[in-house]
């Protein structure tokens, strides 16, 4: 019962996050902040892990592939379909979950705790809105550009392990990467990229918003916010890639 | 002036508010007092709508609250101005920006005008000086008055005061009831402050109302609160002993 009551209050405030703004300008200047904050200053990290995601690939499959009539150059085409399929949007999703989420939980859920959120309502601000919408636009429009640098970076990556480790020659792999490419996984990953970024974004929001009581509360509604969203991603994962790919 | 009539407001099985009705009147320093956990503050949220009322009615100059859509009741808050007990200031703001916030959101002033709109608050809170400085950097007098100053940057017709005083001390706290008092006649603003200091009731309070455990149990004015014989008003006025031989000698 208690899950139905927290899934109603979500979409009651969803209602509210996606009312018309009160001054378009103020939310747009809010939109570019949450832009630098949300998607700008997770670009390193996304970079860092693609780059060791893709190496890795690159390296399990090799060791793991001692049939000889296997040619090498699908080495590269694994790479770059794990990359394309999952790592890029599923995997950086769930770091971006716990990056992202966490801040947002915690950012909100501090706001509501020190009065600042009822003194936006008192001046007449729909707060949710004014809070939590920029963010959700700022993440739908940023985390499909870091889903393409995860890709561009994750290939590269295992490009890199496969030529210094010499576990393939750089022409093997990259004919491996041009090899049976379909541009819709990047479509597919690019519309699961979409929906975790309004997950990412809209659920610590949620927990941050209603918390109650002190700094406890608001470190334990950051934790439900990343852990709830992470389950979702995973949930809504599999769903997409019925809908998309079956 | 705001009209409160026979509200009752509960949380689960508790009753917060049980029948309470007061006028607060415009251009007079209104003050609810009474213990902590007596229901100040949620009177106080109830009347903004910030906790939504069991039942009863709420009547800004004879607009009824209650029954105001969500849009209706945005567009009413615009005509209030908040001070929070913890300052609820921005701390991701400066000051300047702090102030501005309201003005920025709602008005269609320029730059300049807006500009000249903060100064003019600031410098009446007598704040000099700090506008780019961040809320961390204040003192909590410091707090208190840019709260304030962005409480009536929009020249409010309704003005909530929750604890203003509280942790600050009590020469700072005697600025701040002042300051709430000459803007409350300066701008003739309906202000509601909410208080358990005694300072602030015999230094600010014109019309005052006294809560006990939800329920309204005194009404009248600083002048009256010394010879009530209400017991409730008693206790807690006089509580300390030499508050009682105070009163004995009255």
């Amino acid at each position: 019962m208690k899950i139905l009551e927290q899934i109603g209050k979500y979409f009651i405030l969803m209602n509210r996050v996606f009312s018309k703004p009160e001054k378009n300008k103020i939310y747009y200047r809010q939109v570019l902040k949450e832009i630098e904050s949300l998607g700008i200053n997770s670009i390193g990290i996304v970079i860092i892990i693609s780059i060791f995601m893709g190496a890795v690939i690159t390296l399990q499959t090799r060791y793991n592939l001692e049939n000889p009539l296997i040619p090498l150059y699908l080495i590269g085409l694994t790479a770059r379909d794990s990359m394309l399929l999952e790592f890029s949007s599923t995997i950086v999703g769930l770091i971006l979950a716990g990056k992202v989420g966490s801040s947002i939980a915690s950012e909100i859920g501090h706001m509501r705790i020190t009065e600042q959120i009822d003194a936006l309502e008192i001046m007449g601000v729909n707060s949710a809105s004014f809070l939590i919408l920029p963010k959700i636009i700022a993440a739908v429009l940023f985390n499909p550009i870091l889903t393409l640098i995860s890709m561009f970076v994750g290939v590269f990556g295992g490009w890199a392990a496969a030529v210094v480790t010499g576990a393939l020659t750089s022409t093997d792999y990259i004919y491996g990467i041009q090899y049976w490419f379909i541009p819709f996984y990047i479509t597919y990953s690019l519309v699961k990229t979409v929906v975790f970024a309004i997950i990412i974004t809209s659920v610590p929001a949620f927990f941050g918003y209603y918390v109650k009581g002190g700094a406890l509360e608001v470190g334990r509604s950051s934790t439900k916010g990343v852990v709830t969203s992470s389950v979702l991603i995973l949930l809504f994962n599999v769903i997409l890639t019925q809908l998309l790919l079956a | 002036m705001i009209r409160v009539e026979h509200i009752y407001k509960k949380f689960n099985t508790e009753t917060v508010l049980n029948d309470v009705s007061v006028t607060f009147e415009e251009g007079k320093t209104n003050l609810i007092i009474g213990k902590s956990g007596s229901g100040k503050t949620v009177l106080i949220k109830s009347i903004i709508g910030l906790h939504p009322i069991d039942s009863g009615s709420i009547f800004y100059h004879d607009r009824d609250f209650v029954s105001m859509t969500i849009k209706q009741k945005q567009e009413l808050r615009r005509e209030m101005g908040k001070l929070f007990q913890g300052s609820a200031l921005f701390d991701s703001l400066t000051v300047d920006d702090n102030v501005r916030f309201p003005l920025d959101m709602f008005s269609k002033m320029t730059t300049k005008e807006k500009s000249k709109r903060v100064n003019f608050c600031l410098d009446r809170v007598n704040l000099h000086n700090v506008k780019s400085l961040y809320p961390a950097e204040l003192s909590g007098g410091m707090k208190k008055r840019v709260a304030i100053a962005r409480a009536i940057v929009q020249n409010p017709k309704y003005l909530f005061c929750d604890e203003p005083n509280s942790g600050l001390d009590p020469k700072t706290a005697i600025v701040i009831d002042n300051l709430i008092s000459d803007i409350t006649h300066e701008f003739n603003i309906t202000t509601i402050v909410n208080t358990h200091d005694m300072n602030s009731v015999m230094e600010i309070g014109e019309k005052i109302m006294f809560i006990h455990q939800g329920i309204k149990c005194w009404e009248g004015t600083k002048d009256d609160i010394l010879t009530s014989n209400d017991k409730y008003l008693n206790d807690f006025v006089f509580a300390s002993n030499l508050a009682k031989k105070i009163k004995e000698t009255l």
